[in-house]
């Protein structure tokens, strides 16, 4: 494109190039107007942006009756022990169970879609075409939607096996597990397809059986991708309120979503330095994990909205 | 299509051509493999087969046959050669086909019941829990002396001393729960009431009081018939006959209540109804047809809400989309600029509200709108008591504000790729031809970021149109609406609404109605899908 300009072209583009880098050394007033302005509305959405966050990090550093109006006026660490020794909010045990629960469930999810994907990627079959519309389908309703139902289903389901009834986290484990199929298969199905088909052929005619394939080739070179999907799975089902909040009985046995709602649905005041203090343990792990995996995040994002 | 994974095909020699069949059937299993296919299939099936077992425990045929026939197909694709492709979906299809599709039939099935708290299990338990439930002094019955005795293992007894009409006094002791049996006493007091027996001492005043608790709630059943009348004592000294508060008549299938005579027929509905209309609780479970969607239209307590609420959650879903979208691109435009020194900062930023977990935002902007304490009233409006979270109108307010918040920066990231996405010729070019700004705005990059970002758009409605822990975290839905019959509040939104339906602790909860809201939205949602589907051309693209 360049080697096209012809000489004027050339000499005006480098005359631009000089006005734009000199204009820092021009007048305030020629810089607020030009670049300046951005920087401001740039410095109001910061403070919009941060200024929550950066308010919890205050209140639970902050003493139990002066934690509204001011910002770090005082300094105490007594919110954070108080945490962890209140034996009627267990929240050393919410977030174990959190752990436990969305780390069980986004390493299974992602495995059962990682074995559906290869199918659909790798194998001809009738149906294959009417399996991957249903999947988009599905995909387009919530569990949510069935929430009545998914707790009758677990009430009859507890009559005859207690550990799988409500109240149980492995119940709760195998409903997150029943949205897996749905939420990841189609995305994963994308990717295996960029894996070269003749890397498998090859192996199949060294002899490798089709668990073989599966597990040293496709998995093998998908790791990362499946990684980041599994990481997204546990910050989605780590988030999830309604479903964990019907099946959840015993205070022992929560999740951080539900157990930190008991903090905020008290009498908001006698606490919220605690729940400010549990808000902030609980909250670092997924906003690190999330910068650690914003440039996936970005272009998942935006390759899907490329697309189109 | 169908021949791209056949494997090659060798001419042997003896001229007979054949395909090779390992290559398509997926090699020849290792041992490594075979032994770990036997061992998880063996667990699978015992515990499959533990569950049959206990399902016809139950009597439970239906389900016991259904679990059979699945664990005889589980076991029939993993044991056979070939059939790749079921061996790879069923695990996944299993868990889907449960937690996924089934609940969406069972929940359509429950709409047309009248399942909730006065109605959960069959007839039979309801009719057990109704005699159990109420019970009521017998009118006529005569009252007798008494005393509490303990025995040799210091389990507390009862020992009534029984006179009939004609004078003769039978003496007889039982424990709680247990049926009164005759036994010879060995003292009387003063009054002529037996106090001891063999092996039964009486129990002190002080030690009575001391139980006291234990004492009130004993009930000695005069025989062993489940619907025996029972004694039981006020005050440690007489003992009085109750029974139960209804009479059943397993013939005529019918309730009479013992004060007053009232009876109660089976009202074809799920429970016992008198002739006034009044009906028993607990009833129990019945298919009860289109009644749960004719009371949304027909009772006007449930009705307003409904049209109130469904409008509500198109305004929120399509206002959320739409501010969320506009100052996300609005900060695109402004920031897609390399030039622009600290724009990586301001990026970080501005990404933070939306990788700052969902539930927890919602929680702290709870606490900022908070009337008396929170920052907002506080500080910004220097102490004014404004009811964000309680005020019918100011609660939408407060509500899309947060949602903006949270949703700002996932439009500023999907904008700014579907910005930096446009060919940087197209732009050149309308330079050149002398377009202004706002014109290539509006005429290039606006016509082109829409077709890129409309699905994600329209995914972003399907989202927010049940975005329940936003509302439910928020307000709770609040202020509640005391004009409606239902637990619903001004801020619900559907799926909110049937959440407390279903689950509100206080007020009875009512599967059926809330089911049949959920069918209601899963008809919107599937309409919402159709014509998105149409429009983008997914469909097509899946080969």
């Amino acid at each position: 494109m360049e080697q096209e300009l012809t000489k004027e072209e050339l000499k005006a583009y480098k005359k631009a190039k000089e006005q734009l880098t000199d204009a820092r050394k021009e007048s305030f007033g020629k810089w607020l107007r030009t670049k300046g302005w951005k920087h401001l509305i740039g410095w109001v959405m910061i403070v919009y942006s941060v200024f929550p966050i950066v308010y919890v990090i205050s209140g639970s550093f902050a003493d139990a009756d002066q934690f509204t109006s001011t910002l770090f006026t005082s300094f105490t660490t007594d919110n954070y022990r108080d945490l962890f020794a209140d034996e009627y909010r267990p929240f050393g045990a919410w977030f174990v169970n959190t752990l436990f629960i969305s780390g069980t469930a986004a390493i299974g999810s992602v495995f059962l879609s990682a074995l559906a994907a290869y199918a659909f990627s790798r194998l001809r079959f009738t149906g294959r075409r009417a399996g991957l519309l249903t999947l988009i389908l599905v995909q387009m309703f919530p569990q949510l939607l069935a929430l009545v139902a998914i707790y009758a289903l677990l009430v009859n389901i507890g009559n005859v096996f207690p550990f799988l009834g409500i109240g149980s986290q492995l119940a709760l484990i195998m409903v997150y597990l029943g949205g897996a199929l749905g939420a990841n298969t189609y995305l994963m199905y994308g990717f295996f397809n960029t894996i070269p088909k003749e890397l498998d052929e090859a192996a199949k005619i060294d002899g490798a059986t089709h668990t073989q394939i599966f597990y040293g080739i496709i998995l093998r070179l998908a790791a990362p991708i499946l990684a980041v999907i599994g990481l997204l799975a546990f910050i989605g089902t780590s988030s999830d309120f309604v479903l964990a909040n019907i099946i959840l009985t015993k205070p022992e046995s929560k999740t951080l979503a539900v157990g930190l709602y008991m903090y905020v649905s008290d009498q908001f005041g006698q606490r919220w330095t605690i729940f400010a203090a549990g808000a902030v343990l609980a909250a670092v792990p997924i906003v690190a994990l999330f910068l650690y995996l914003q440039k996936y995040i970005v272009s998942g994002l935006t390759g899907g909205a490329v697309k189109g | 299509m169908t021949t791209e994974t056949k494997g090659p095909t060798w001419q042997l020699p003896k001229g007979r051509q054949t395909r090779n069949k390992g290559l398509n059937d997926g090699g020849t299993p290792s041992l490594h493999g075979t032994v770990v296919k036997i061992v998880l299939l063996s667990l699978v099936s015992a515990a499959m087969l533990f569950a049959i077992m206990i399902l016809i425990g139950n009597e439970d045929y239906l389900f016991a046959g259904i679990v059979a026939v699945v664990t005889i197909f589980f076991n029939w694709s993993y044991l056979r050669r070939g059939n790749l492709p079921t061996k790879y979906l069923l695990p996944g299809l299993l868990f889907m086909a449960v937690f996924q599709v089934y609940v969406v039939g069972y929940s359509a099935y429950i709409a047309f019941t009248n399942y909730g708290t006065m109605h959960n299990s069959d007839k039979d338990d309801a009719i057990n829990a109704l005699l159990l439930n109420g019970q009521t002094r017998i009118a006529g019955e005569p009252v007798y002396p008494m005393a509490v005795v303990v025995d040799d293992a210091g389990e507390l007894n009862f020992l009534v001393t029984m006179t009939d009409e004609s004078g003769a006094t039978q003496v007889k002791v039982g424990g709680d729960g247990e049926v009164l049996q005759q036994i010879t006493p060995t003292e009387f007091n003063s009054m002529g009431t037996a106090v001891s027996a063999d092996g039964y001492t009486e129990l002190s005043f002080r030690e009575v009081v001391a139980r006291q608790d234990e004492v009130v709630k004993f009930k000695v059943y005069l025989n062993d018939d489940p619907e025996s009348y029972f004694i039981m004592t006020p005050d440690a000294a007489q003992a009085v006959i109750f029974g139960p508060r209804l009479d059943y008549d397993p013939v005529a299938d019918t309730m009479t209540r013992v004060e007053d005579g009232t009876v109660f027929y089976d009202s074809g509905e799920g429970s016992y109804r008198s002739e006034a209309g009044e009906d028993l609780a607990p009833g129990w479970r019945v298919e009860v047809g289109l009644l749960n969607f004719e009371r949304a239209v027909t009772d006007p307590g449930i009705r307003e809400p409904l049209i109130r609420v469904t409008i509500w959650t198109f305004t929120f879903a399509i206002l959320s989309v739409l501010t969320t979208f506009i100052l996300g691109l609005g900060l695109a435009l402004l920031f897609n600029d390399a030039k622009l020194r600290g724009q990586r900062w301001y990026r970080v930023a501005m990404i933070l509200p939306y990788a700052f977990p969902g539930f927890l935002s919602a929680f702290v902007w709870r606490a900022l709108y908070n009337r008396e304490y929170g920052f907002i009233n506080v500080v910004l409006f220097g102490g004014a008591e404004i009811p964000w979270l309680t005020d019918e109108f100011l609660v939408k307010v407060s509500i899309l504000l947060v949602n903006l918040w949270l949703g700002f920066p996932y439009m500023f990231l999907i904008t700014t790729g579907a910005l930096q996405s446009i060919p940087s010729d197209l732009m050149e070019s309308a330079r050149i031809d002398g377009a202004t700004p706002w014109q290539q705005l509006r005429l290039i990059k606006l016509p082109l970021l829409l077709v890129s970002v409309a699905p994600l758009l329209i995914t972003s409605f399907a989202f927010n149109f049940n975005n329940f822990s936003l509302i439910y975290l928020l307000s709770g839905g609040g202020p509640k609406d005391f004009d409606a019959t239902i637990n619903v509040g001004h801020s619900d939104i559907l799926i909110s609404m049937v959440y407390k339906i279903a689950f509100s602790t206080g007020e009875g909860r009512d599967f059926g109605l809330a089911s049949a809201f959920s069918i209601l939205i899963f008809f919107i949602v599937g309409t919402i899908s159709y014509f998105s589907f149409r429009r983008t051309k997914t469909l097509e693209d899946v080969n």
